[in-house]
Formats: C-alpha cells, sequence, structure tokens
C-alpha cells in the first residue's frame, strides 16, 4: 500500500526526522490559509498523487504571494496529473500539500529498502539529491552508500554516522543527518514499511538536514497491524475495479487486452496471461480467484472482468486442488446466468473431479466453448476474439 | 529415493485443529503420510484423525519423534510458530500460510542462524503448496492424484502452476521424484538453489522443472550455480512475460521493482548459463520429455 508525501512526512516527523512546516489542504481557500498559517513568504503547492516525477509535470508550484497560492491549487485540484510513473491516465488531485519554502544548499538521496537477496534492509545514501537513483547508479554508481541492517539489533548509530561523514557534511550537520537517518529507520521498521525514499534529503544555510519529499511504500502482509497505516489508505488513487476486487478479497489487476481471465493461483494466472500472448492475444487483466473458488467468488469475479469494456473474450482457466471443478462449474454457470454475458466464453476445467464439472458444463445449456488443455484454452480465446473483433 | 519427506518420515502438525489444518491433516493421512502428532495450544491431551495433540511442538518432538512439521497458522502468528518448531528441533519446516508480513520472515531467517549450520532446519514455504514425494508422502495441501511417482525433480515458486506441470509430465507418462513449493512471498525459507543441491545428490532425479516467476533473484542464482555445479538436465520456466512493472502479481513477491526481475530477463539469464527453457508454459512436459531423451 502507498501513502501522500504528507502522510509519509507525518510519519516521519513522528519519529524525529526533521521536515518542513506544511499543511494539507483539499481547496483553493484552504491551501491560502495554510499559507497564511505558515508564515513566511515563499510556499510550494504539492500535488498529492500516488507516483512520483510531479516536479517536470508541473505538479509542484513555487508561489511567492497568497494569491500564486491560490491559483496553484485552482490549477492542480480536481485535475488528473500525468507523469513519467502514472501512465497515461494519469491520477487524480484531490489534495494539495502547502509547504514553507525555504533556500536550501545541497540536495542528497536517503532510501530504504528491503533486499530480497540479503533479506535485510538495505540503507542507500547518496550526495545527489534530486535525481532518481537508478539514475544516480547510471552515471556516478561509486557514489552510491549504503549499509545493511542487522535485523537482530537494528540500524546503529556508528552506521548512520558513517553514511554522514561519507556525505561530506559538516559536524553540526552530521548530528542532525544521524538523527534523520536513524528516525527514517524507525519510521520503515515500526511501521512495516517495504520501500522508504526522501529524495532529496536538503541541507540549509543554517545546517538544517530536512526531508524535502517522501515517498513510502508497506507490506499489505502487515497492515493487519498498521490500523494508522490502513487509516491513511486513499482509494481514489488506486483503480476502481482494483479497489473493488480487493473489497472482495480477489486479486485484480487491470491491462490493456481483450481477452479477461478468470484463474486460481497467481502463477497459474500470469502463465495463462502469458500463454493468450503467446497465442497471439492480449490479456484484459491479471485475476487470481485464489485457492477456495466459490460459486459466489466465480460470479464476483465475472462481473469485475465484465466491467471492462474493452473485453471480448473471457477465459476461465481453473487447476482444482482444494476446491473442486463441479463447484467452480456451478459457479460459472450461475454468473453466466446473472451476468447475462454475450462474449465468448472459454473455459479449462483441470485438477479434481474434473469429469463432474465438465458434465454440469456440458448439460447446462450456456453458450461455452470448453477447452482439454492450457494451450487449447488459450488458442480457442485467440481464435473467439478475433472472430468477433 | 526422494529428498525432503517419504513414507517414514515423522509430521508434526501445527495447527491442526483449525479448518485448514484439520482438512489437510486428514488429506495428508488418507495419502499415506506418517503424521505422528498435532500441536494446537490448549487442546492438548485430545486426539483429531487418531492423531494426539499436544500444547507445544517441544512435548510433542519429546513424545513422537517427530522431525518434519507443517504450519496451518494464521499470519499474525506464524512466525512464531516457525520459530517454535525451529527451537524444539524439528528440521524440515513447512509453511502453507499466505499473508506473513515480510519483516516477519526476516526475523525468522535470522533466528535460523542461531543453529550451526549442521543443525540449521530447512524452511520450505511460506504462501506454498507444500512438498509430494509421489507414491510416498505428501507434506502440503497439493492434490495428490495429480502426481505420479517417478524421476522428474520439480521446483515451482507458484501452487497451481506445479499442479499444471505434474499434469503435464503425468500426460506423457513421467513421474515425480519429488515436488517442492517453495512459495510465492519476498523472503523464502528455502530456495531453488537450496533444493537442486538435494536433487543432485538424488540418484532417483534424473532431471529437474524449475518453475520461477518475476520478482526476486533467486532464479538467476540458481542458473549460476547450475552452470558450475550441476550435472543432471534442468528445464526452467518464468512466469509473468505480460506483467507490468511495479505491479504486484498476487504473490507479494511477484513484483518488477529491479533491474533483473522481469521474466524477459530472467529467461535470458537461464539461457546464458545453458538452460533449457520451456518455451511457453503449455509446454514443461514437452521440455522435460526432450531432455530426459538427449540424456
Amino acid at each position: 500500500m502507498d501513502v501522500h508525501e504528507y502522510q509519509a512526512k507525518e510519519l516521519l516527523a513522528s519519529c524525529g526526522v526533521a521536515v518542513p512546516p506544511g499543511t494539507v489542504a483539499f481547496s483553493p481557500d484552504q491551501a491560502v490559509y495554510a499559507a497564511t498559517e505558515l508564515g513566511g513568504s515563499h510556499w510550494v503547492v504539492k500535488a498529492q498523487i500516488h507516483a512520483g516525477a510531479r516536479g517536470k509535470a508541473g505538479g509542484i508550484k513555487l508561489c511567492r504571494t497568497y494569491h500564486e497560492v491560490q491559483q496553484a491549487a485552482r490549477e492542480l485540484l480536481g485535475k488528473r496529473l500525468v507523469t513519467k510513473q502514472t501512465g497515461p491516465e494519469g491520477k487524480p488531485v484531490q489534495r494539495v500539500y502547502v509547504e514553507l519554502a525555504d533556500p536550501y544548499e545541497r540536495e542528497l538521496y536517503l532510501g530504504f529498502v528491503l533486499d530480497r537477496k540479503l533479506e535485510r534492509v538495505r540503507v542507500i545514501a547518496s550526495k545527489h539529491g534530486g535525481m532518481e537513483i537508478e539514475e544516480i547508479a547510471k552515471t556516478d554508481p561509486d557514489a552510491i552508500l549504503q549499509v545493511i541492517v542487522e535485523p537482530a539489533v537494528g540500524l546503529l548509530p556508528f552506521q548512520a554516522r558513517e553514511l554522514a561523514f561519507q556525505l561530506g557534511l559538516n559536524l553540526k550537520q552530521v548530528s542532525r543527518a544521524v538523527q534523520s537517518i536513524l528516525g527514517a529507520y524507525r519510521a520503515f521498521r515500526d511501521n512495516d514499511a517495504t520501500m522508504l525514499e526522501i529524495n532529496p534529503l536538503v541541507v540549509t544555510k543554517d545546517d538544517k538536514v530536512l526531508a524535502l519529499d517522501a515517498k513510502m511504500s508497506f507490506d499489505d502482509n502487515a497492515l493487519f497491524r498498521r490500523r494508522n497505516i490502513v487509516d491513511m489508505n486513499d482509494p481514489s488513487q488506486s483503480d476502481p475495479r482494483e479497489a473493488q476486487a480487493a473489497e472482495h478479497s480477489l486479486n485484480y489487476i487491470g491491462l490493456d487486452g481483450e481477452i479477461g481471465c478468470i484463474v486460481n493461483g497467481a502463477g497459474l494466472a500470469m502463465a495463462t496471461m502469458d500463454m493468450i500472448k503467446h497465442a497471439g492475444g492480449n490479456p484484459a487483466n491479471f485475476l487470481d480467484v485464489g485457492g477456495g473458488a466459490s460459486a459466489e467468488r466465480v460470479a464476483t469475479a465475472f462481473r469485475l472482468v465484465l466491467s471492462d469494456s474493452n473485453v471480448k473474450v473471457v477465459l476461465v482457466n481453473i487447476f482444482a486442488g482444494i476446491n473442486r471443478c463441479d463447484w467452480v462449474a456451478q459457479g460459472v454457470i450461475d454468473a453466466v446466468k446473472a451476468t447475462n454475458i454475450t462474449a465468448p466464453l472459454v473455459v479449462r476445467l483441470a485438477g479434481t473431479n474434473v469429469e463432474a464439472g465438465r458434465k454440469l458444463l456440458d448439460e447446462s445449456g450456456i453458450n461455452v466453448i470448453t477447452a482439454d488443455s492450457l494451450a487449447d484454452a488459450a488458442q480457442k480465446a485467440v481464435a473467439a476474439w478475433r472472430s468477433v473483433k | 529415493m526422494s529428498i525432503l519427506i517419504d513414507e517414514k518420515t515423522p509430521i508434526l502438525v501445527q495447527g491442526i485443529t483449525g479448518d485448514k489444518g484439520s482438512f489437510h491433516a486428514k488429506e495428508m493421512i488418507d495419502y499415506g503420510s506418517n503424521v505422528v502428532a498435532g500441536v494446537t495450544p490448549g487442546k492438548g491431551g485430545k486426539t483429531i484423525h487418531g492423531v494426539p495433540i499436544f500444547d507445544t511442538v517441544r512435548e510433542a518432538v519429546k513424545q513422537t519423534g517427530a522431525t518434519t512439521s507443517i504450519t496451518f497458522v494464521a499470519p499474525p502468528f506464524a512466525a512464531d510458530a516457525i520459530m517454535e518448531a525451529a527451537d524444539a528441533g524439528i528440521h524440515l519446516i513447512c509453511s502453507i500460510t499466505d499473508g506473513i508480513p515480510a519483516q516477519d520472515m526476516m526475523r525468522v531467517k535470522r533466528y535460523f542462524l542461531r543453529y550451526p549450520r549442521e543443525r540449521r532446519p530447512m524452511m520450505v514455504g511460506p504462501n506454498c503448496a507444500g512438498i509430494i514425494s509421489p507414491g510416498k508422502a505428501m507434506l502440503g495441501i497439493m492434490p495428490g492424484h495429480i502426481y505420479k511417482q517417478g524421476n522428474v525433480g520439480l521446483i515451482s515458486r507458484s501452487g497451481t502452476l506445479g499442479y499444471e506441470a505434474a499434469s503435464q509430465l503425468k500426460e506423457l507418462g513421467l513421474g515425480i521424484s519429488t515436488s517442492v513449493g517453495i512459495g510465492g512471498d519476498p523472503i523464502n525459507g528455502s530456495s531453488f538453489l537450496d533444493h537442486l543441491v538435494l536433487f543432485d545428490q538424488d540418484p532417483e532425479t534424473e532431471a529437474v522443472l524449475i518453475i520461477g516467476e518475476i520478482g526476486g533473484p533467486q532464479e538467476a542464482e540458481a542458473a549460476a550455480w547450475i552452470k558450475e555445479n550441476f550435472s543432471k538436465p534442468v528445464v526452467g520456466f518464468v512466469a509473468g512475460l505480460t506483467a507490468p512493472k511495479g505491479r504486484r502479481m498476487g504473490h507479494a513477491g511477484a513484483i518488477i521493482s529491479a533491474t533483473g526481475d522481469s521474466a524477459a530477463e530472467k529467461t535470458e539469464i537461464m539461457k546464458s548459463y545453458g538452460l533449457t527453457v520451456a518455451p511457453s508454459p503449455a509446454e514443461f512436459g514437452a521440455a522435460v520429455a526432450s531432455v530426459l531423451k538427449r540424456a
């Protein structure tokens, strides 16, 4: 799960990381009020969306007057911001963050990730802030500093100090940077984050070290113990179908093809999509109905897949292990009858009670193309798509 | 022979009185697995499916000599159950649970390091279908009847894609020595590599099929090791060619977030290390048959 910049900063600030003063606003008037409350003479108005690269896309505006703050908020709020990371459809801007803009001298990079190979948290820092870490890795790989956190003891002060000194900070800055690095690690660990990026971490003329931008992602598997993070969820930032799927504990990811997929198991679902591509078609979605694919879940899956207007064919591929093919078949029949689907439907069943499942489908009178194998299913789905397109 | 488990392996089921634990314990017993004990704190002294229940893993191990455990424990308590099994001297721990927080798994892996290498437990999963040595024993939740006994080793991150492979092999008259589901999470108890080492030493295994997916470095790691050390033919496959970057495809670990994570990159790496790559997920069986013919 992702959160907005201002929410990530709240979490960081509560762990002792210094951030510039700022307030979230939902309307231009609120933005002006926020600026008056913050004081100062320069503010940035930042679009709050779950994606980066906002600056280049015009999502961050520097303002010198209250009027400019109001203008900026008016321009951003209610529009969809398209950045390099959002995809062509962009993300809706429903909140802006008004932040006091103070000049700074240096931009640094600070990041925390879960390293899958080492099975440890990896801390990454660089003197080149403000650019993407992938870019730094290409242009100046030697400037990437790293330390690995030993899980039994957590990030240690000496490790943070080593990073700070290597970043070329003066003594006053070092002690503040150490506080920020250790605080950021605590925010990462205590909230079950999987990624935390402070880019840039800036150093001001008066030796302050501030998190100017912050991005955090959290482990979905840990949300059961992180109510504070769940409360930060902003459903406007995700695909409405994905949000709906999540409500039914189904795993759905929309893509741009025409063949809708309903599959049990994440690996088989990916393989089914690969197989469609291999056969010359394009999958419309990833959808894992899970191990216990009850009739009701199958019906919900059908509604989801059919709500995508690009879908011209539906392919159901179920390898029944714990669940049984006859239950799944009944789910398909009920769903077809309830949703009145007109798109061609290809069904492949395998595993436990497969004969009973096929018999049910054959005798149901619904219009269904049955397939025996994964290859057969993909070929039939692609052929059906070609015939209706 | 087989790896990890056979008909004699004494198995303990953690969470045996829950819906899933009870159902699958029965399935395992019916398949022929030697289930000797169950553990549910507070239910000690009772029995289920004729199996004695204990309050703690330590007590169960002491009374029954169980060496292997399968855990059906809800995500918030799963890491604790795994560490309890390790501390009681269980050698092989299979965790079915889907949804264990990554930081909990990090702690589990760190906890294992307190044991010297020769006494360190082997863990399979979490978020996996388990292990089956067809015709001998099942330590998992798979449909046993789709597996034929034979000479192919199978290692898969995904459960259902492993089923798909097993049934394709059976269709061609090919059987399996042992099938291991290593699970779909970002931090696994064991990797392809850990099981390849065992298959290398197993005289009955003649070829190995490894089925990976997007995300993480372990397919590449295994491929490099195979080139240097593995004497038997290996067929590889990586699912998720059509998966978009940065999106989690069901499994917590199936996400392209770094260079080398995508299916295309991993497939290329496998090929560069000399593995035979199945051209599509419909050709697992055919690809294995072809390498066996050549061998």
